[in-house]
């Protein structure tokens, strides 16, 4: 392993048996990067949260759980953050089922649904304020074929916010089952179907245990672009009131009070919801089969 | 190719050759296209309406504008301050995608290849900033870069949007470097190749597809990127999208079409850079870096 031709010391020698050695240097950039720019600003925030302006070292955390304004943006959250991560998935699965095969535009219909992932939060909550507004052409198709009698309310409101974590999570979590569900070696169904399987067993008996663990991945990273909807929450929805997410409550702690210690301890809390959350999703997850011919989850 | 696409999967029987067609009922087929163009068709809507009112010259309960003109896209560039928005936004993703590609591609090398004590650990390290949601880290983080004096100029901004970048590129590049036969290296080293050597004159030509699709790959994403850029932006330093936020949430003051015009400009930028993208990498990289095996 002696690169440079100088004979390798005793502990070097020892080291490198176990795989350290020079080469592990690439890493150090990386390394010092993500402990300056992500640990060191992530330790800091959590001193600081037990550091407030004023009162006992927790007394930061006190407030955020005694005001019910406050604590009811972690409900808030996850309420708009759960249901739209579970909808996003379980609407891919039939429909990347149906889509896995070869077919004419596949590639046009992916590329597609790539389109609203790239456009952002931002501008999705600004069409949505076009098209779903009171006179926007949702309303206008919904009065034109007599569905409703007055236009339905769907900006500034839950649903809009609801809305926008579709239009952007629906595709993203589509595209991640795809891939996983392309990643299942296709002969096991055929031997399914050769032992009398009809499609249901195959899908219930076969496929969806194998999927099962890619599921619960996207799951993982859909729920946490849906639990950090911050801008949407602001723009098509009711920040002060059924939309006041956490990451808002955050955000006017740090931006508008300058307390930073409150806005770091509100930051840990979200951060400690959402891994509870992924935890438990990656719990369930590891009880089930992680092999070879199961997706790539 | 579009009225191909959405035309539901029905061939006569008679020439279907094709087992999976043959696997589910009909009417489950329909409902499934039935919710994709549904979902096209919303899609499509919440695009025009922006794309409509930004050439609209009134629009108001109608179904269309009263006419049509160009001047919002005059006033937009004038008022938000457009040039400068755009050289700032290009500065800052140009500047992220060449430092993260500088630090991650090392690191991904190191990852790929090497089996050492703690490697899963670093692994978990680099995976956090791409798992936490950006505004958990975020806040502290421009909290440290304040401290520092670093945030609300671009170098703030720039460090801050390094942070899920660096751990992008290492996700992505890491299949590229796996599929690489390391006895090219060996070989390499055999001739008398240091490890300098090897890397530009073996591995970089090698892995200029991985590159490349990872460069884009994190373009697209520092161009979309809102949270972070806003927490740590000064008001000489906002990208785009942060503009476009603050001309949104401050609406009222200026006209609808304006801030509408502001978001096709938008738009159209990310949609150029979609397309290059498109070109290099498979959909499914852009959300994730899930290898896609070759189709049956």
């Amino acid at each position: 392993m002696s690169r440079s031709g100088r004979p390798l010391t005793h502990w070097q020698h020892r080291l490198a048996e176990r795989g350290v050695d020079r080469q592990l240097w690439l890493l150090v950039p990386a390394l010092v990067f993500v402990i300056a720019l992500f640990l060191y600003p992530f330790f800091y925030g959590l001193t600081l949260s037990f550091q407030p302006t004023t009162g006992g070292p927790f007394s930061d955390y006190a407030r955020f759980f005694s005001d019910s304004y406050e604590r009811g943006t972690i409900g808030i959250t996850l309420r708009i953050a759960l249901p739209a991560a579970l909808l996003n998935v379980l609407a891919a699965v039939p429909i990347a089922y149906r889509m896995r095969g070869r077919f004419r535009g596949k590639r046009l219909v992916t590329t597609l649904l790539v389109v609203p992932i790239t456009l952002g939060t931002v501008l999705t909550a600004q069409g949505l304020l076009n098209f779903l507004g009171p006179t926007g052409w949702f309303n206008r198709v919904l009065l034109a074929t007599n569905l409703v009698d007055e236009p339905v309310r769907l900006t500034h409101n839950y649903w809009g916010v609801f809305l926008s974590l579709v239009i952007t999570g629906f595709p993203f979590a589509f595209l991640l089952v795809l891939s996983y569900l392309s990643g299942i070696d296709p002969t096991l169904e055929r031997a399914a179907a050769t032992l009398g399987a009809d499609w249901r067993h195959r899908f219930t008996r076969i496929t969806l245990p194998l999927l099962m663990p890619g599921l619960a991945t996207t799951f993982c990273l859909t729920f946490v672009l849906a639990f950090s909807v911050f801008p949407s929450a602001v723009l098509v929805g009711n920040p002060a009131g059924e939309t006041r997410v956490i990451s808002l409550a955050a955000y006017q702690a740090a931006y508008e009070q300058y307390d930073y210690p409150y806005a770091s301890a509100i930051a840990m809390i979200m951060g400690f919801v959402e891994l509870v959350v992924i935890a438990v999703v990656l719990a369930a997850r590891s009880r089930f089969y992680t092999g070879s011919t199961g997706g790539k989850g | 190719m579009a009225t191909t696409t959405q035309a539901p999967p029905a061939r006569p029987p008679a020439t279907s050759t094709d087992r999976r067609r043959r696997i589910a009922a009909r009417p489950a087929a329909w409902i499934v296209w039935g919710v994709v163009i549904f979902f096209f068709l919303n899609l499509l809507g919440v695009v025009a309406s922006v794309l409509v009112s930004s050439f609209g010259r009134r629009w108001f309960d109608t179904w269309l504008p009263d006419g049509y003109t160009t001047d919002w896209y005059v006033r937009a560039w004038d008022e938000f301050a457009l040039l400068q928005v755009i050289v700032v936004t290009l500065e800052v993703s140009v500047l992220v995608v060449g430092l993260s590609l500088l630090i991650g591609v090392p690191a991904a090398y190191a990852l790929a290849r090497r089996s050492f004590p703690g490697k899963r650990l670093i692994f978990l390290v680099f995976l956090l900033p791409i798992l936490m949601p950006p505004i958990t880290y975020g806040i502290p983080l421009a909290t440290v870069l304040y401290k520092f004096g670093l945030a609300g100029h671009l170098s703030g901004v720039v460090l801050a949007n390094l942070v899920p970048s660096v751990p992008f590129v290492i996700l992505t590049m890491t299949p590229f470097i796996e599929q690489i036969d390391p006895r090219i290296e060996s070989a390499a080293r055999m001739c008398g190749a240091g490890l300098r050597t090897v890397f530009l004159r073996v591995l970089t030509p090698l892995l200029v597809p991985g590159i490349l699709a990872s460069a884009i790959l994190v373009l697209v994403r520092t161009v979309g990127m809102f949270e972070l850029t806003f927490l740590t932006a000064g008001p000489d330093s906002q990208t785009l999208v942060v503009a476009l936020y603050y001309s949104m949430s401050a609406s009222g003051i200026r006209a609808q079409q304006s801030v509408d015009a502001m978001a096709v400009i938008y738009t159209s930028m990310m949609l150029v850079l979609l397309v290059v993208a498109l070109r290099y990498v498979n959909p499914t990289q852009l959300v994730a870096q899930v290898k896609d095996e070759p189709e049956h």
